[in-house]
C-alpha cells in the first residue's frame, strides 16, 4: 500500500520505510517553536524536570509575537523568560522586537522551513507550513519541552482526505474563500486527527502567500496538518530564502484516503463566516445587511504582501465608513516595508485606517483593537469564538482582505462589487 | 474517580475553557480561577473539588494553548469526558496529567448533576443517579506507556 505525502514525511523522520495510519511513531523534528503563550510553560517545565540542554540551538525558534509589543507588565515577564532562555542556550532563532514578525509568516520569510522539513510549534496554526510541502502540526507546551531536550515528538500517523479543486477563481475569490467554503462544507471537526492534502489545478498559479492562508486553517477543520505538493513556485520560494538542502516527498499514486473531494472552484463565491465557529459560512450574496463597527486585517492566515495589495485595491482613494475603524497588520517587519515601498500605507493612512507593527493582538483578543461588548467586527483571522476580539458579548466574522476591505468602506458586510465597479 | 457532572455542548473550544485575555501569566491558580469562563462565567465558583466535565464533540478544538488543560485540572476538576477531543488538547492532557475519556455514550446520558464514577480499570463509566453503565474508547498502549511514566517528560528522559 502506498503512503501519503504526509506518511512519507513522517517514515523518513522516524527512520522508517513505511509507516501506517494510526501508529503512533517517535520522530525527529527539524524545527521546533514556541511563542510568548506557550514557551514559558514549555521552559518551566524543561528547567523543572531538570534538563540542562537544548537538542539543537540552531532548530528551535522563540517568536514573541502574540502580546508584544509588550502590553503589561506580566506580558513583559513572559516574553523576558524567552529572551533568558534563548540567551542561556545560545538559541539562534529568537526574535527581539524590530527584528520579530508574526510566527507563521516569519519563519517562511526568513527560510527556516523547508519542503519534507518535520516542523512541530505550541501554536495551533503551525500547520500553515504545509503550504510548502513540509509535514507541520501544533502540540502544546510539554511536547515543547521534550523537543527542546530531545529534538523529539510523537505523533499518530495520520489518514488523509485529498480534496481537489479544479477551475480558475472569479476575480473577488480568493485562497481565504477556498478554506472557508471548505470548512463550512466539512465542519470544524470534519477533519479531526487527519491531513487535508490539497490538489488540483486551481493551486497551480496561486502564489505561496494563498496556500499559506489554505493551510493555516486547516486546524479551523480539526485537522492535523494541511499540505500542499511541491512546485516550481515552492522551489523559487524556499530557494531565495535558503541554502538548505532539502527532500521533495509525493504521495504515491495508491496511496489511500479516507475521502477525495472535489470541487469547481470556479464556482465559489467571497465566503463569510459568522459567528461563533469557521463552519458557519455563507455566500457573500446571502449575508444581508450585516454592520460592523471594527475591520482588521492582517495576521498568520492573511498579513501577507499579496492581502496587503488585495485591500489597497480597494481601499485607494476612498474614505472607510465614519463609525468603523480598520487596524491593518502587516504580518512581518519585511512585508511592512514593501507595503511602503510600493505606497500600500499612504493608501491605508489616507483611508483612515491605523497600521500596526507586526503582532497577532486583536487576533486572538490580546490588545491591539479590542471589541466592546455589543460590537461586531469583520476580519481577515482564522477564528470566530465567543470572545475571540474581547467582549465575550461581541462577534467576529471571517473573510478575505477584499470583502473586508470594502466592507469597512460601507460600514456593513459587503462584497468587493459594491465598491469597485469594473 | 468519583464526582458531580457538569454538562457541556459540542465544539468547547479553548478560548471559551481559558480566554486570551487571561494568557499574559502561566500561574495555574490564577489560569483556575477562569475555568470555563465564557461558556458560564460562574463555572469557577460552582464546581467543587472532585467534579467532572462532560462535553459535546471535538472538546478543546481552537488554539494549542495547554493552559486549557492546566486551567481544568488546577480548578480540581477530576476527569473529561467527551465523545471525541480536538486532537492538540488530546495530546495536552495525555501530556500534562488531566485524565480524559473518550465515550460517546457517556456524552450523550448523563446530565448536570449526574453523580459519576470512573472504574479506569474496567474501562466503564458508571453513572450512579441514573443506574447505567458506559463504555469508554480504550486508550493506545503508548499513551498507557506515558502514564504510567508519569507524563511525557519522565518518558523522554528514559529515552534520551
Amino acid at each position: 500500500m502506498g503512503m501519503t505525502i504526509s506518511q512519507k514525511i513522517l517514515a523518513a523522520k522516524s527512520g522508517k520505510d513505511h509507516v501506517e495510519a494510526g501508529e503512533i511513531i517517535m520522530a525527529n523534528v527539524d524545527l521546533c517553536l514556541g511563542n510568548d503563550i506557550t514557551a514559558p510553560i514549555a521552559i518551566k517545565e524543561f528547567r523543572k524536570s531538570g534538563f540542562k540542554n537544548v537538542f539543537d540551538k540552531e532548530k528551535i525558534a522563540l517568536v514573541p509575537d502574540h502580546f508584544t509589543p509588550n502590553k503589561d507588565i506580566k506580558s513583559a515577564e513572559q516574553v523576558k523568560m524567552l529572551r533568558e532562555f534563548a540567551k542561556e542556550h545560545n538559541i539562534t532563532n529568537y526574535f527581539e522586537m524590530g527584528r520579530v514578525g508574526i510566527e507563521h509568516a516569519l519563519l517562511p520569510e526568513k527560510g527556516l522551513v523547508l519542503p519534507g522539513d518535520l516542523v512541530i510549534g505550541a501554536d495551533s496554526h503551525t500547520c500553515t507550513y504545509g503550504a510548502l510541502g513540509a509535514f507541520a502540526t501544533g502540540v502544546g507546551s510539554t511536547d515543547l519541552a521534550a523537543a527542546f531536550a530531545s529534538g523529539k515528538v510523537w505523533l499518530k500517523v495520520p489518514e488523509a482526505i485529498k480534496f481537489i479543486f479544479n477551475g480558475k477563481l472569479r476575480k473577488w475569490t480568493t485562497a481565504k474563500d477556498i478554506i472557508l467554503f471548505l470548512i463550512g462544507k466539512i465542519g470544524v471537526s470534519g477533519a479531526l486527527y487527519k491531513s487535508m492534502e490539497y490538489a488540483g489545478d486551481t493551486f497551480t498559479d496561486m502564489p505561496i502567500a494563498g496556500r499559506i492562508t489554505i493551510a493555516n486553517m486547516a486546524i479551523e477543520a480539526g485537522a492535523k496538518n494541511g499540505i500542499f505538493h511541491v512546485d516550481d513556485e515552492t522551489v523559487s520560494f524556499v530557494k531565495e530564502r535558503s541554502n538548505r538542502e532539502f527532500q521533495i516527498f509525493k504521495s504515491d499514486p495508491d496511496a489511500k484516503y479516507s475521502e477525495v473531494m472535489e470541487f469547481d472552484a470556479s464556482k465559489i463565491e467571497p465566503q463569510v463566516a459568522f459567528p461563533h465557529l469557521p463552519e458557519n459560512t455563507k455566500n457573500i450574496s446571502e449575508v444581508g445587511k450585516v454592520e460592523i463597527h471594527q475591520a482588521v486585517i492582517g495576521s498568520c492566515t492573511n498579513g501577507h504582501i499579496e492581502d496587503l495589495r488585495a485591500a489597497a485595491e480597494i481601499l485607494k482613494g476612498k474614505k472607510i465608513h465614519k463609525e468603523v475603524r480598520l487596524i491593518m497588520l502587516p504580518a512581518t517587519q519585511k512585508i511592512y516595508k514593501q507595503a511602503m515601498k510600493e505606497g500600500l500605507i499612504d493608501i491605508f493612512i489616507d483611508a483612515e485606517a491605523v497600521v500596526s507593527t507586526p503582532t497577532c493582538g486583536p487576533c486572538l483578543g490580546g490588545h491591539m483593537g479590542i471589541l466592546a461588548k455589543g460590537e461586531r467586527a469583520i476580519a481577515t483571522t482564522n477564528r470566530n469564538f465567543v470572545g475571540r476580539m474581547g467582549s465575550p458579548k461581541s462577534e467576529v466574522y471571517l473573510a478575505s482582505p477584499y470583502v473586508a476591505a470594502a466592507s469597512a468602506i460601507k460600514g456593513y458586510i459587503c462584497s468587493p462589487e459594491e465598491i469597485v465597479k469594473d | 474517580m468519583k464526582g458531580k457532572a457538569w454538562k457541556f455542548g459540542d465544539n468547547i473550544n479553548t478560548d471559551e475553557i481559558i480566554p486570551a485575555r487571561y494568557l499574559n501569566t502561566s500561574d495555574s491558580l490564577e489560569l483556575a480561577k477562569h475555568c470555563m469562563e465564557d461558556v458560564d462565567p460562574e463555572f469557577p465558583n460552582k464546581l467543587s473539588v472532585g467534579d467532572i466535565i462532560v462535553g459535546g464533540k471535538n472538546f478543546g478544538c481552537g488554539s494549542s494553548r495547554e493552559h486549557a488543560p492546566i486551567a481544568i485540572k488546577t480548578a480540581g476538576i477530576a476527569c473529561v469526558i467527551a465523545p471525541s477531543f480536538a486532537r492538540i488538547f488530546f495530546r495536552n492532557s495525555f501530556n500534562m496529567g488531566l485524565m480524559i475519556f473518550e465515550s460517546p455514550e457517556a456524552s450523550e446520558k448523563i446530565s448536570t448533576g449526574d453523580v459519576i464514577e470512573i472504574d479506569i480499570e474496567n474501562g466503564q463509566i458508571k453513572n450512579e443517579t441514573k443506574n447505567e453503565t458506559y463504555p469508554v474508547r480504550p486508550v493506545p498502549e503508548f499513551m498507557q506507556e506515558l502514564i504510567t511514566s508519569g507524563g511525557l517528560l519522565e518518558y523522554i528522559k528514559k529515552i534520551i
